[in-house]
């Protein structure tokens, strides 16, 4: 009995993971633009259509953005865990990499990439 | 306190936080943030059906704040810390509703753990963008659950006559 209910949990987890996956796999769309948000707040956008190496250094540490071929990643971080790096490239919108110790979030967005084209604070 | 309790949480803490350490090191890169196997699980979750909840709770928050200090950083103790208290709340509840087993109790802790992490993150960074994680991280959750919940039952079926006759 309790092994049955064991097992319909792990059913019942494994199938809400499916459903949201399979959810965002068919709702996603192309994003244009790449958000940086340092501890909520804004740090800067840019295209996603333009390709370039941006260094987003923030009092908690340095994170090195890089845009390139439609794709955004984090190529390099002086955290202690460096999951930021190895976290895969975005591309698709509502994505993000984040790296915990800085507080930054890389977020992809929809919208007019013209309107956007390397705003920076 | 008896001094043989008083040893007992004292093991069970090294052992949770030698856990912290091995998992620590064993750090998969991973393009999800947070996957982890939770080693340190297997602890508490013996302690939670060898001793009762309140000696599970305690290794689970002590092994939290040293691990936290020794190899984190603050903000990773609160992440942990998170996500350990929604897990243990998690546990104990269905452990009470005694309609599951170990690997039942461990794989809702499991996913529990990740889903307070997700909330703290979402608290601390002011974004839902960590939202997209939720189905790797339900699926992790899920599996690793498993895996430290049949651990758990092993332990528990072999130390239970030791632990009663302390």
């Amino acid at each position: 009995m309790k092994r049955k209910n064991d097992l319909m949990l792990f059913g019942v987890i494994l199938l809400a993971a499916l459903l949201f996956w399979g959810y965002s796999l068919i709702t996603r769309t192309e994003g244009s633009t790449v958000v940086v948000t340092v501890d909520g707040a804004e740090f800067g956008r840019y295209s996603l259509l333009m390709e370039r190496e941006t260094e987003i250094v923030t009092e908690y540490g340095t994170n090195t953005l890089v845009i390139a071929g439609g794709m955004a990643t984090v190529t390099e971080a002086d955290c202690p865990d460096g999951l930021c790096v190895s976290q895969r490239d975005i591309r698709y919108e509502g994505e993000s990499i984040v790296c915990l110790p800085h507080k930054l979030v890389v977020t992809i967005e929809g919208g007019l990439s013209s309107e956007v084209d390397g705003v920076v604070k | 306190m008896k001094p043989r309790r008083i040893s007992l949480y004292g093991l069970l803490i090294a052992l949770a936080f030698v856990f912290s350490y091995i998992e620590n090191m064993l750090t998969i890169p991973m393009w999800i943030p947070g996957i982890k196997l939770g080693l340190a699980n297997v602890v508490v979750l013996a302690a939670l059906y060898l001793l009762g909840g309140r000696c599970a709770l305690f290794v689970s928050v002590v092994r939290v704040v040293l691990a936290g200090l020794s190899y984190g950083s603050v903000t990773m103790a609160i992440y942990s810390l998170a996500g350990c208290s929604l897990s243990f709340l998690i546990m104990v509840s269905l452990k009470q509703t005694g309609r599951f087993g170990m690997p039942g109790v461990s794989i809702a802790g499991g996913v529990a753990h990740n889903i307070g992490q997700i909330i703290v993150a979402a608290i601390l960074l002011e974004t839902t963008a960590l939202t997209y994680y939720l189905p790797f991280l339900l699926v992790s959750g899920c599996v690793t659950g498993a895996a430290i919940g049949v651990a758990g039952a092993e332990i528990v079926k072999r130390a239970e006559g030791i632990v009663r006759s302390l």
